[in-house]
């Protein structure tokens, strides 16, 4: 029987690694919706009815099963996690009832308007409907972070006894709530989630393109993957390069506020000046491959790059070690590996963009087919990297569930027995991947249905295009 | 600061916030068992229809609402941890199976619908019709049971008053959806519906006094606030409601019954509060002084409740009136 703190663990992570995805979908997913609209109610060109009303179905099918996956983190928190609940309830679950309220009641309220009632309302209440959808899975995002970021930077708090336990009482809002890593966290991650929508819409739209201009089969709809593609780069361009920047700045205030963590994203042991940033380090040989310890390691690295991360531009500064921090570590080697290969994919990303805007200003984003194949083959990777960067955050941290205040072992609800937790856990693993599948399955069907023909679209363009031709930019 | 201080010294206006939040608990869950209630009463009606243009009727006319009625239960449950952190964890850890198949049954009726409109081959539509019926008649069921056992303070799974409380809820979902449906169609099915709303409120009522008497009998500690004004007169109300939903249902005064089983969930949601009241969780005897969260959090989540949820309101109002009148033909799911 599995021990009900390793099952609790394996479910919460299970859970959430999944959950993210769809609201990575729906937060990256608002602002270029925001865009169609707008366009379609201003504008009379028929491609923009087809991006509003071919993402808006991509979008409601994300959101509803970002519900039914969301509903389960909030109710986990007192199945699983209850003497968490018990402790942290005063001032973590604030931020969530909060975020039901203002966030969550926004967003489904106004879906159901925004994907079913386009001819029920008027323009202005239309994009009302947008607006707020759109502003409620971003407000979604805020009190989710503020309750994360509090375990990571726990401020603003008193240890109190009540009913012979230990509870923490909020003493300080402002301190508690609005924490700096609150700002890092919000930051990285909205920005992520556009950053992987627009990887995702331009491998998509490039695969069109790619067949229509490079294969030269037919395509239907080549004027409306060709926008999509062209907006796509747009994001892009914008999103990949901050992305990089304020991660270097979020690294180095990890470095100030989770120094364990640190240590872990960079596998340092002994407290050291001029640590390298390696980018690659395998033990050298096969006993040390188990030592978690493991210092003979083989790697290549960047003289004082760890170093300079940690500081801000100084490759001597000194490096706390792991071996500083009394009790129990994180699998450095999960926390070591995921912040490196997310940063390279941040280097991709940026990469990709350039290369795209470098083709785009050329006038040969559509003949460039190892840059559409690039694209094609990065469609999945943005969210990739958002799990990658989860990962760093939250197996990072351990063994703290709240950093340096409780355990995560001593989290977990005391009255719960192993075979109860393995069998939701087994339970989960089961209707997730069945859920992961449909998710998949519906999505490839309303790609390969593709956008609504321009016979059945409510858009009468006076000066419409024709189809294969590019409209102008604007 | 000043004004974290004032915010931390009582209660804000010397309101009896505790109560209030109690109050508020249940209103929240009983107005998710009205709104969501008819999603599910839709669902479970979905079964006794062969024809694909009425189920596809059926779809339409929840669409764009389900999502927005399942919200007020995550709020639920926001609330029950922001407010009585205590409860939360403990209820819900206790009864920690029965809280995964509320969330499977939620899951299956959420994401059947959505699957049914994808393909139009019969096979496909009459599994994931049936996966809807299921997760629409489950979801109720299981959250009576939930209801039932934190009320008698019951650590088992499966109770006799809970499988009463879980039909009860089931027959009052029916109750609510048939009326919902009466809104939202036209014609001989509408005309149909009738009988099925006669059908649902007799049993709803059967349910109810089998409820009573059960827990009367199984549970001696409930038996003198049964026998309260308070209790007496939420039954009493019971059966005010069921005439006006029965009279409303014969006159094909369609807005009133739906208002009339507004005021049966209501009415049955405060029926489990008042016997509840002053505990807030029989099992572990936390009172709702001793498990109310810290004043400021306290003051604070009052604000911020003062402030949002008639905002909520105005939500729904915005997308009720949006989608008000019956299915047009051509709408879909």
């Amino acid at each position: 029987m599995v021990d009900p703190v390793i099952a609790s663990r394996l479910q919460f992570a299970l859970t959430t690694v999944v959950h993210i995805i769809f609201p990575v979908v729906s937060m990256g997913l608002a602002p270029f919706l925001l865009y169609f609209t707008w366009k379609d109610i201003r504008t009379s060109e028929p491609v923009y009815e087809q991006l509003r009303r071919f993402w808006t179905r991509i979008f409601a099918v994300s959101f509803v099963v970002g519900t039914v996956t969301g509903i389960v983190l909030e109710f986990e928190f007192g199945t699983n996690f209850a003497a968490f609940a018990t402790t942290a309830g005063p001032l973590f679950g604030g931020p969530l009832a909060v975020e039901g309220m203002m966030a969550f009641m926004l967003e489904a309220t106004f879906l159901g308007v925004f994907v079913f009632g386009r001819e029920r309302v008027g323009d202005a209440l239309y994009m009302i409907a947008a607006v707020a959808v759109g502003l409620g899975t971003w407000l979604s995002a805020v009190w989710i972070l503020v309750a994360n970021s509090w375990m990571q930077m726990p401020r603003g708090y008193e240890l109190v006894t009540r009913n012979g336990e230990q509870v923490i009482h909020l003493v300080d809002p402002i301190a508690a709530y609005a924490t700096p890593r609150f700002f890092w966290m919000f930051v990285h991650m909205q920005n992520a989630s556009v950053e992987s929508v627009s990887l995702a819409m331009a491998g998509l739209s490039a695969y069109f393109v790619f067949r229509h201009h490079v294969w030269e089969r037919p395509v239907d709809h080549v004027t409306f993957w060709e926008t999509t593609l062209k907006i796509a780069v747009v994001g892009l361009l914008i999103t990949a390069p901050l992305q990089v920047f304020h991660g270097d700045l979020y690294a180095r205030h990890v470095y100030e506020t989770q120094p364990q963590k640190f240590a872990a994203m960079e596998a340092v042991w002994e407290t050291d000046s001029y640590v390298p940033e390696y980018l690659i380090a395998f033990p050298t040989s096969l006993e040390s491959l188990l030592d978690p310890r493991a210092k003979e390691i083989f790697g290549i690295g960047i003289p004082g790059g760890a170093s300079w991360l940690a500081s801000g531009g100084d490759p001597q500064a000194t490096i706390q070690g792991l071996e500083e921090f009394e009790g129990p570590q994180p699998p450095v080697a999960v926390v070591f590996w995921s912040f490196r290969i997310m940063v390279a994919l941040g280097f991709w990303f940026v990469t990709l963009a350039f290369w795209s805007g470098y083709r785009w200003f050329r006038g040969e984003l559509f003949a460039d087919d190892l840059l559409h194949k690039a694209l094609m083959a990065s469609a999945p990777l943005g969210v990739l990297a958002v799990e990658l960067g989860w990962v760093v955050t939250e197996v990072g941290r351990q063994p703290w569930i709240i950093q340096g205040v409780m355990k995560t072992s001593e989290g977990v609800s005391p009255g719960l027995t192993g075979a109860e937790a393995t069998a939701t856990l087994v339970g989960f693993a089961a209707a997730y991947l069945g859920l992961l599948t449909l998710y998949g399955y519906v999505i490839t069907r309303l790609i390969r249905a593709g956008p609504p023909d321009r016979a059945d679209l409510v858009t009468t363009a006076t000066t419409e295009p024709a189809e294969g031709e590019v409209p102008a930019d604007d | 600061m000043t004004s974290v201080e004032t915010l931390s010294s009582g209660p804000l206006f010397g309101l009896p916030l505790p109560e209030l939040w109690f109050g508020l608990l249940f209103f929240i869950f009983a107005t998710f068992l009205f709104l969501d209630g008819f999603d599910f009463g839709v669902g479970a009606l979905f079964a006794t229809r062969e024809d694909a243009a009425e189920r596809e009727q059926f779809l339409a006319a929840i669409g764009p609402f389900w999502d927005g009625n399942e919200v007020w239960l995550v709020v639920f449950g926001g609330a029950l941890f922001a407010a009585f952190p205590p409860v939360y964890a403990n209820l819900f850890s206790r009864h920690y199976l029965l809280m995964f198949a509320i969330l499977g049954a939620l899951l299956l009726r959420g994401l059947a619908p959505e699957m049914y409109e994808q393909r139009h081959d019969e096979r496909w539509q009459r599994w994931w019709g049936r996966a809807f019926v299921a997760g629409s008649l489950a979801t109720p069921f299981f959250l009576g049971l939930f209801t039932a056992n934190w009320l008698l303070g019951s650590t088992a799974l499966v109770t006799l008053p809970g499988v009463l409380v879980g039909l009860t809820v089931v027959a009052l979902t029916v109750v609510d959806g048939v009326a919902f449906l009466r809104l939202k169609t036209r014609g001989d099915l509408r005309a149909d519906l009738q009988a099925d709303g006669y059908r649902a409120l007799a049993a709803y009522l059967l349910l109810v006094v089998a409820t009573l008497v059960g827990v009367y009998l199984l549970a001696p500690g409930l038996r003198a606030t049964m026998r309260s004004p308070l209790v007496l007169g939420l039954v009493g109300l019971t059966l005010v409601f069921a005439a006006a939903y029965a009279l409303a249902t014969r006159g094909d005064r369609y807005y009133l019954a739906f208002v009339a089983a507004a005021g049966l969930v209501f009415a049955l949601v405060a029926v489990v509060a008042a016997l509840l009241y002053p505990s807030v969780d029989p099992a572990t005897g936390l009172t709702v002084e001793a498990a109310i969260v810290p004043t400021l959090s306290l003051n604070l989540m009052s604000i911020g409740a003062a402030l949002l949820l008639p905002l909520v309101f105005v939500y729904f109002v915005v997308l009720y009136s949006a989608f008000s009148g019956p299915i047009e033909a051509g709408e879909s799911y």
